[in-house]
């Protein structure tokens, strides 16, 4: 029966078997990227091949890709080191934004979003006036959560208005949206290896041309003194090979979309007290945020489990802590619904069957919760 | 010597080339065992959590340390510019000074400075000739309003040991804290932090044959520990550095600490040998040459030598089948003299007429036979080193 199907790509995705491939050739090769000789040279003609490859997913310049230890340190060195004079953030941003936030000595202000999670474009305005200029709206291009997608432009345009400048968290979003950051016209996206099948430990931060950035570690002065520290050689390689093969899943269309439309339809054809929380159309073509009422995510999580298929009960980074979904919360869900739901995401090797069986034992766990009620 | 592979790699202060052993412990976490070890909801998490807890232990293990006082990171330069700051951040206006040294690595004088800007007190100790600091001096220094003393535990351009257990002593008795970069010497030299007295300690995964971009903080508990964290997020690592950790390059750190502690003794007898004999056979030939740093307490696997009358990157240059440095890798770009050479008070050509050999668990007695031979045609060649 243990059958291990992974349906948690939100949390961190299998690693591509190209980028192992990658990983551990370039492991298998000696060289620190600054030293003048041909060890160092190749080491540093490895990291600059994936620069070209990560660059190319976003449409940025190469020189403009800052590689570090993951999507956390991007997220806090654009918060803490963009040097503006407030920061507006949305309330339904990872962890690693929430908290950033703390520790920067300027006013900071939070969104509110609708129903579906999309930002309250009227309160980004009027929070804009008040905010001391120049403010730094940070707002996700997907949550991890919903899936909820967005528009990123529409912020950008109202940003620049009051001479604001635009982060975008795109760590849930690489991969599974087409990603053009000149003329989505933010000044810094985030990214993370392991969310697109690349390993764990590496992320980037892609600034545009003009974008300010103080260091948050200071040293060697590698990563154009943007982020000291010898490079994870091995690591930033593999980035770029699974930076590479998701842009070209990209450009064959999303086979995940139709998947996992089919499990949603499924559910609601078992029951129409489900609630599929996130925007009904822009939504990640892979990410379902599952209402089941009267059954608590955990136990839910613990029958999936059982039956060999791993899901989760909101981000994993906050599903070790027993807490309410604070994404869920701003999309004022009560914490009935919030207890009650489940986040399955699909990847790259997600398919049909996969999908199926976890329809079955949903429905399973489904009619023995209601022979009990 | 034909059968020899050249380039051959001599400089293991840079980087050092990963173990088969640490890469075999690293794969599964990289294809089957592919886990968030922050997942708290199903097997592949658990997996990778468990694999974050083992090699806690076995990098707690080679320092004396507990499990829950070793955090992971992503290196040295993390953990530099996290304990320096961060302890600073949390004493602010109560201990506002540090102390370092003027040889410390790049990140300890950039984390320094950083300080310095935001308002501390910052006393960077001179060195001795040989490189160590004066202890003397170094008692005088410290205060009550000294928060953190940050000495390195082994140079990373001229392989000098610092008196630790002095340092720590000296720290004790004055209330201060002591930070240790231990880059270039976990694994590589006994270091015991109960008995050194040591508060805090930097380790870095790719010096001792395990992964780039993977480090080490030692955090005691029992003291007035607290820093200010730079990474926030999901609370990882008990809510010190946020940020999903990479349990393949975890495990590859805590395999890497593992074989470094279980052969240090052998290897460094071996490592002591070759760099006698290596040594020998230069000041035999070129008798002008100036060896830099303290002759005994030293890592074994370190030279740093200059050759009065010749340019370092010349040198180097004519040396097309070695691979060594003049100095530390990032600074390499940069064509100016080494600051740790001018700190010993090596002059402006000294310190641009040396080279840093740095040989490790790879290097055969053959290559450095080789790399002698090669050092002194060329020295020879280049019309160096009078004697």
């Amino acid at each position: 029966m243990k059958t291990n199907i992974y349906l948690d790509y939100n949390a961190t995705a299998p690693i591509r078997p190209a980028v192992i491939d990658m990983v551990s050739a370039t492991m298998s090769q000696v060289g620190n990227p600054s030293s003048v000789h041909h060890a160092g040279r190749k080491a540093k003609a490895v990291t600059e091949e994936a620069r070209t490859k990560v660059a190319a997913l976003v449409g940025s310049r190469v020189r403009d890709v800052m590689f570090c230890s993951g999507g956390t340190e991007a997220n806090n060195a654009v918060i803490r080191g963009s040097g503006a004079q407030s920061v507006i953030i949305s309330a339904t941003e990872h962890d690693s934004i929430l908290a950033a936030v703390k520790h920067v000595a300027v006013p900071v202000y939070k969104l509110a979003v609708d129903a579906s999670g999309l930002v309250d474009i009227d309160q980004l305005k009027s929070l804009l006036k008040e905010a001391p200029a120049p403010a730094l709206v940070s707002v996700m291009m997907a949550n991890n959560e919903t899936g909820t997608i967005q528009d990123i432009k529409q912020v950008v345009e109202i940003a620049k208005e009051y001479g604001a400048v635009v982060h975008t968290d795109a760590i849930q979003a690489a991969g599974k949206l087409t990603i053009d950051m000149p003329s989505l016209g933010v000044q810094y996206l985030t990214l993370s290896s392991h969310k697109i099948g690349g390993p764990q430990g590496v992320g980037a931060v892609i600034l545009s041309p003009t974008a300010p950035l103080k260091a948050l570690i200071v040293g060697g002065g590698q990563e154009l003194g943007r982020r000291s520290g010898t490079e994870n050689v091995a690591g930033i390689a593999g980035f770029g090979v699974a930076a590479f093969e998701a842009l070209v899943g990209l450009s064959r269309g999303n086979a995940v979309t139709e998947i996992r439309n089919s499990l949603e339809k499924t559910l609601r054809s078992f029951s129409n007290e489900i609630i599929i929380a996130g925007h009904p159309d822009h939504r990640l073509p892979n990410t379902s945020c599952i209402a089941m009422p009267g059954v608590k995510g955990e136990t839910q999580v613990m029958h999936f489990d059982l039956n060999g298929i791993c899901i989760s009960s909101g981000s994993a980074c906050s599903s070790g802590k027993v807490k309410t979904s604070h994404v869920l919360s701003a999309m004022g869900y009560s914490d009935d619904v919030s207890e009650c739901s489940i986040r399955v995401s699909l990847g790259y090797k997600s398919t049909l069957a996969d999908v199926e069986a976890f329809t079955a034992a949903w429905k399973t766990l489904y009619d023995r919760a209601g022979k009990r009620a | 010597m034909n059968s020899l592979k050249t380039p051959i790699y001599l400089d293991y202060q840079a980087t050092t080339p990963l173990d088969e052993r640490v890469l075999a412990v690293m794969m599964p976490f990289l294809t089957t065992k592919f886990g968030n070890p922050h997942s708290s909801t199903h097997s592949f998490g658990w997996e990778a959590e468990a694999a974050l807890d083992i090699a806690r232990e076995k990098v707690a293990n080679v320092i004396g340390a507990n499990d829950h006082e070793v955090s992971f990171l992503s290196g040295a330069t993390e953990a530099n510019n996290l304990v320096i700051k961060g302890v600073m951040n949390v004493w602010g206006k109560k201990k506002p000074h540090l102390v370092t040294a003027l040889t410390e690595h790049k990140c300890v004088l950039e984390a320094a400075y950083h300080c310095k800007r935001a308002g501390y007190d910052v006393t960077l100790l001179p060195v001795g000739p040989d490189g160590l600091i004066d202890l003397n001096l170094l008692e005088e220094t410290v205060s009550e309003e000294t928060a953190l003393i940050s000495v390195m535990a082994v140079n990373n351009e001229i392989g000098v040991i610092q008196p630790l257990q002095e340092i720590g002593a000296i720290a004790r008795k004055k209330g201060a804290l002591f930070h240790t970069d231990a880059a270039q010497a976990f694994g590589k030299i006994p270091l015991d932090v109960q008995s050194l007295n040591i508060d805090f300690m930097s380790i870095s995964g790719h010096k001792i044959y395990g992964p780039k971009g993977v480090g080490a903080v030692y955090k005691r508990t029992g003291r007035q520990t607290a820093l200010s964290e730079q990474m926030s997020g999901g609370g990882q690592e008990n809510g010190m550095r946020s940020g999903t950790q990479a349990p393949a390059l975890v495990a590859g750190l805590g395999a890497a600490a593992d074989i470094a502690l279980n052969e240090m003794t052998q290897e460094n007898d071996r490592l002591t040998a070759l760099m006698g004999c290596f040594k020998a056979s230069l000041c035999k030939s070129l008798p002008g040459v100036l060896i830099n740093g303290h002759e005994e307490k030293r890592l074994a696997g370190n030279l740093n030598i200059s050759f009065p009358g010749l340019d370092g990157d010349m040198l180097i240059s004519s040396l097309r089948t070695l691979a060594l440095s003049s100095g530390a890798a990032c600074a390499s770009a940069v064509s100016g003299p080494s600051y740790v050479l001018e700190a010993i008070g090596r002059s402006k050509q000294e310190a641009k007429s040396s080279l840093r050999i740095g040989i490790g668990r790879f290097t055969t007695e053959a290559e450095l036979e080789f790399a002698a031979e090669k050092i002194i045609e060329a020295v020879q060649t280049l019309g160096g080193v009078k004697s």
